[in-house]
C-alpha cells in the first residue's frame, strides 16, 4: 500500500451486481475514498481487460476484491489469475465467501438445472435446443461459451482466500470498516472475517431487550400466515430468526423491518458448520419432549430446513451435496 | 487496409452492459460485416433451485437475480404471492409498495441517463474517448451532476427506511408489507419530494438542450442504423396509461395497432421462448406469430419492452408534466410507435418525470400513514401465482406453482433483458453491418455499434455510475480456416 494508496482490483463471478451497488453506495457515503483507491481492474466500471491483468507483475496488486460464486469455467480462470497478481485476496459478500443464494443450485444436478431452464419451462416449445460450449455458426466461425460447472463453489475452493467481508450484500458500513482496517495496516490473521462484528447479530438487534432468558415455543411459524409484532423478539414469537447464529454487522436491518434474520452475514468464528449450528439452536427452542409432537412442529414450521439454514452457505457446508453426485472431481 | 484475412471481431468483455457479455462480428473476405452476435455467457439456474422452497421465500431469493434491480424482482415476486395465497393487500400496502417502487425507478433511471447514456449523448459520440465518460458528463453539466449523486443516495436511504434494505429488501409479504411507515419517514418523504421533481425537470431540460439542440446527435437518434419495426409490450392501466406497478399487458404491432391486451395470467397464450446454442440467454417471442429468426416486421414474433416500448403501448401518461413531455417526444420524432432504438433514452427521461410526479402524489396521500398494511392469507395456497411489474428495463413476470402447503413446485421467470434479447441482437447486427465495411474497424465506428446495445440500459451499471467506463475493443484476425493469426487492441 505505497504512498497511502491501495492498488485495488474488483471482479465479479456468479453474482447479482448487489455487491457493486453496495460498493458504489459506500463511495457515495465517503467520496474521499476515491482518492486513495488506485483501481487496476473493474470490468463494470473501468476498461482494463483480462489481458491487462495478465501483463501486471505478479503480486503487484495490493488487494483483489472478488464477489460471486464460482459457477463457470471462466470464473476459475479469473480467480487464479487474480490470485497470482494480488498480495491480498478478499472474498467480498456471501456468494464469494460461501456460495450465497445461487449456491442453492447445488441441491440439484447440472443436468436438472439445464433441463428445467431450456426444456421444461412452459414457455419453451423447442425441446431439443440448448446452449453449447462450442458451436459453429452458419457463417463457419466457432462461437464459444464458458462451461457451466457441475456445482457452484465458494472462492476458497479454487484459490487461497486471505480475508472475508460478509453480507448479501455487505452494507456500506461493513465495506468501509474493512477498507479502513486494511489502510490502518492492522492486518488481522489470515482467514479472518473483516469489517463486521465479532459477536452475534442479536447483540445489535433493538429487539434483543425483549428476548427472554430461555426461549421455548410450542409452535414454529411460517411468515406468510403470521402477524409479526415488530416490537418483540421474533424468535420468542416462534419465527425462525437466525440472529443467534449469525455474525452481526448489518445493524439488524431485517429484524428492524419486522422480518427474521436470514443469515446473510454467515457464521461466527467459532462455528464449524453454519447450518448445523442453526438446526441445533432451533431444535433447542421447541418446548416438547414428545417425539411425535416435535416432528409435527418441525414439519409445519420448518418445511425446507436446507433452504432455511443453508440459504447462503450450502456450497461451503459439510454437505457438499453435488460434489458427491459429481464423483468428487475437482476443478 | 488490407483485411482479406480478417474474419472475426471480438468485443470481450463489454464493460457497460449487465453482467458478462461479448460481441462477435463476423466479416467476409471483403471485410464487410455479415453478421454480429451478442453472447451472454451467464447462467445460475434460479428457476430450478426455487423448487422445494416455501413460497414466502421467493421475494427473498429472487432479488438475488439482480442486485441492481432487486426491487423489481422483489415486487414481481410479492405480487405473485398475493396471487398464490389468494389475498388482496390493504390499500395502504398497495400504495406504499408503489411509492417505494417509483423511488427505485427514479434513482435507477436517473443514474442510467447521467452515467451510462450520458457519455454518448451529453458529451457526444464524436468526443475524445477520454472525455466520453462520467467525468466528461460532470464537466458539461457542472454541479448538477454531483447533486444527482447525492439525491440518488438520499432516495436510496429513504427506500431503506421504507423497505428495510435497499438492496434485497425484506419488505413484501403475501397480502401486504412487513411494517407500516413510521411518521418520521412520512415526514422526511414529504420534505424530499420536491427534490425528485426538480431533478426530473432539470434532466428533461438538459436532454432537450444538449441532445436535441445538436443536429448531429438528433440525426443519429433518428438514423435508420438504429431502427427496428417490432412489436412492443408494456403495462397499462384501465385508461391505457403507463403504470410501473400494476395493470394489463398491452401489445401493439409495428404500425401501432393493438395486437393484444391481457391479464398476466394469460401470458402463456402470448409468450414463448426460443433458444440459440451460442448463448445462455433465451429469446422470448410472440407465440401466435412464432419464431421467424432475427428479423423485424409484423410477420416476425420479435417484441420489445423497456421505456420506449412502455410509451409506445400507452395512449397517454397519468401525470401532467410527463404527459406534456410524452406529447412533445412523439411530435418531434414524427411517429408513434417510435421505432428508433436510441429514442429509448428520451423515453427514459419522460419516465423519470412520471416517477417523480407519482412519488409526490403517493407521498402526499394520507393513506400511506395507515397502520393497516397486511391482510393475513387464510385460504389454501396454490396452485398458481403470477405477478408482473415493469422493471426499469421492461416487463418482468414471475410465475410460481405450489402445493397446498405453499411449497414451490415450479417457477418460470421472464426477465426484461431477456424480452429484449432478440431485438438487442438485431440492433448489434444491424449497426455492425451498416458501419463495418471493407475491414474498416475504426474506434469511432465500433463505439457506434456499442451504442446500439447501450440504449437498452445495461444492468450492471452500478460500477460505471461512479467511475469512468470505457469499452476496449479486441480485434482477432483469423484466416479462412478459422485459425487465429493475431490480436490487436484498438483501445489501449
Amino acid at each position: 500500500m505505497s504512498e497511502g494508496k491501495i492498488r485495488i482490483a474488483f471482479y465479479w463471478m456468479a453474482s447479482c451486481g448487489g455487491c457493486e451497488e453496495a460498493q458504489v453506495d459506500a463511495v457515495s457515503d465517503e467520496p474521499s475514498l476515491i482518492n486513495i483507491l488506485d483501481i487496476v481492474f473493474w470490468p463494470v466500471a473501468v476498461d482494463f481487460k483480462k489481458e491487462d491483468v495478465e501483463k501486471l507483475p505478479d503480486k503487484s496488486v495490493d488487494v483483489a476484491l472478488i464477489n460471486g460464486g464460482v459457477r463457470l469455467s471462466e470464473h476459475v480462470e479469473m480467480a487464479r489469475l487474480l490470485r497470482r497478481k494480488a498480495k491480498i485476496v478478499i472474498a467480498y459478500g456471501a456468494c464469494a465467501s460461501w456460495g450465497g443464494v445461487p449456491g442453492l443450485a447445488n441441491l440439484y444436478s447440472r443436468e436438472e438445472i439445464l433441463s428445467r431452464v431450456y426444456s421444461e419451462v412452459p414457455t419453451v416449445y423447442e425441446r431439443d435446443r440448448k446452449p453449447m460450449v462450442k458451436y459453429v455458426a452458419e457463417e463457419g466461425v466457432e462461437l464459444e461459451l464458458p462451461e457451466f460447472l457441475p456445482i457452484l463453489l465458494p472462492l476458497n475452493a479454487v484459490i487461497e482466500v486471505d480475508y472475508y467481508i460478509p453480507g448479501c450484500p455487505p452494507t456500506p458500513e461493513t465495506t468501509l470498516n474493512a477498507l479502513k482496517m486494511l489502510l490502518s495496516g492492522k492486518i488481522p490473521p489470515k482467514g479472518s472475517v473483516i469489517g463486521a462484528s465479532q459477536r452475534a447479530l442479536c447483540d445489535e438487534c433493538p429487539l434483543n431487550a425483549t428476548k427472554p432468558e430461555k426461549i421455548l415455543v410450542k409452535k414454529i411459524s411460517r411468515i406468510y400466515n403470521t402477524r409479526i409484532d415488530p416490537g418483540k423478539c421474533l424468535l420468542a414469537q416462534g419465527i425462525p430468526c437466525l440472529g443467534p447464529s449469525t455474525r452481526g454487522g448489518c445493524t439488524a436491518l431485517c429484524p428492524k423491518a419486522a422480518m427474521p434474520c436470514i443469515g446473510c452475514y454467515g457464521p461466527l468464528e467459532t462455528h464449524i458448520d453454519y447450518g448445523g449450528k442453526v438446526i441445533s439452536f432451533l431444535a433447542s427452542i421447541i418446548d416438547s419432549k414428545d417425539e411425535r409432537e416435535i416432528a409435527r412442529i418441525i414439519e409445519e414450521g420448518l418445511p425446507d430446513p436446507a433452504g432455511l439454514v443453508y440459504k447462503f452457505t450450502l456450497p461451503a457446508s459439510r454437505l457438499r451435496l453435488n460434489l458427491m453426485k459429481w464423483g468428487g472431481r475437482s476443478v | 487496409m488490407s483485411s482479406f484475412r480478417m474474419r472475426k471481431i471480438v468485443i470481450d468483455p463489454i464493460t457497460r452492459l449487465e453482467g458478462h457479455g461479448r460481441i462477435i462480428a463476423i466479416l467476409d473476405e471483403k471485410g464487410d460485416c455479415i453478421r454480429a452476435y451478442l453472447q451472454v455467457p451467464e447462467l445460475r439456474g434460479f428457476e430450478k433451485f426455487l423448487e422445494g422452497r416455501p413460497a414466502e421465500d421467493a421475494p427473498v431469493i429472487t432479488p438475488r437475480i439482480c442486485g441492481v434491480c432487486p426491487t423489481a424482482h422483489h415486487m414481481a415476486s410479492t405480487k405473485a404471492l398475493d396471487d398464490l395465497f389468494h389475498v388482496d393487500p390493504p390499500i395502504a400496502a398497495k400504495k406504499i409498495r408503489e411509492l417505494a417502487y417509483n423511488i427505485f425507478m427514479l434513482e435507477d433511471h436517473a443514474l442510467h441517463f447521467y452515467v451510462l447514456a450520458g457519455p454518448d449523448f451529453i458529451v457526444g459520440p464524436e468526443a475524445p474517448k477520454e472525455e466520453r465518460n462520467i467525468v466528461g458528463v460532470l464537466k458539461k453539466v457542472g454541479a448538477l451532476g454531483y447533486k444527482i449523486v447525492s439525491v440518488r443516495r438520499k432516495f436510496r436511504k429513504l427506500n431503506e427506511k421504507i423497505m428495510g434494505k435497499t438492496i434485497h429488501p425484506p419488505f413484501g409479504r403475501p397480502g401486504g408489507i412487513s411494517k407500516p411507515l413510521e411518521p418520521e419517514v412520512v415526514k422526511e418523504l414529504r420534505e424530499s419530494v420536491n427534490e425528485a421533481i426538480e431533478i426530473a425537470i432539470t434532466t428533461h431540460k438538459i436532454f432537450k438542450s444538449i441532445v436535441l439542440g445538436d443536429p448531429s446527435i438528433y440525426k443519429l437518434v433518428t438514423s435508420d442504423v438504429y431502427r427496428h419495426e417490432t412489436y412492443y409490450m408494456g403495462l397499462v392501466d384501465d385508461k391505457n396509461r403507463l403504470n410501473f406497478y400494476d395493470g394489463k399487458l398491452r401489445i401493439i404491432d409495428p404500425r401501432g395497432r393493438e395486437y393484444a391486451k391481457f391479464d398476466v395470467h394469460e401470458y402463456l397464450n402470448y409468450i414463448a421462448e426460443h433458444i440459440e446454442p451460442w448463448t445462455y440467454i433465451k429469446f422470448p417471442y410472440l407465440k401466435p406469430i412464432g419464431w421467424k429468426g432475427f428479423v423485424e416486421g409484423p410477420d416476425s414474433g420479435i417484441l420489445c419492452v423497456a421505456p420506449l416500448a412502455r410509451l409506445n403501448v400507452s395512449d397517454s401518461m397519468a401525470t401532467p408534466m410527463a404527459q406534456q413531455a410524452f406529447e412533445e417526444m412523439y411530435e418531434t420524432l414524427g411517429e408513434k410507435p417510435a421505432h428508433y432504438t436510441l429514442a429509448m433514452h428520451w423515453a427514459r427521461v419522460v419516465e423519470i418525470i412520471y416517477a417523480a410526479e407519482r412519488i409526490k402524489e403517493l407521498a402526499e396521500d394520507p393513506d400511506i400513514e395507515s397502520r393497516e398494511v397486511l391482510n393475513i392469507p387464510t385460504k389454501t395456497p396454490g396452485p398458481t401465482g403470477i405477478g408482473v411489474v415493469e422493471a426499469p428495463r421492461g416487463v418482468l413476470i414471475h410465475h410460481y406453482e405450489s402445493d397446498e402447503r405453499g411449497i414451490l413446485r415450479k417457477a418460470n421467470l421472464l426477465v426484461a433483458t431477456q424480452f429484449n434479447a432478440a431485438r438487442i441482437n438485431m440492433s448489434i447486427d444491424k449497426a455492425a453491418r451498416a458501419l463495418i465495411k471493407g475491414g474498416d474497424v475504426r474506434e469511432g465506428l465500433l463505439n457506434m455499434v456499442e451504442m446500439a446495445f447501450r440504449a437498452y440500459d445495461p444492468c450492471h451499471a452500478c460500477g460505471t455510475h461512479a467511475l469512468p467506463g470505457e469499452l476496449k475493443i479486441v480485434v482477432e484476425l483469423y484466416n479462412e480456416r478459422g485459425e487465429l493469426l493475431g490480436k490487436k487492441y484498438l483501445r489501449d
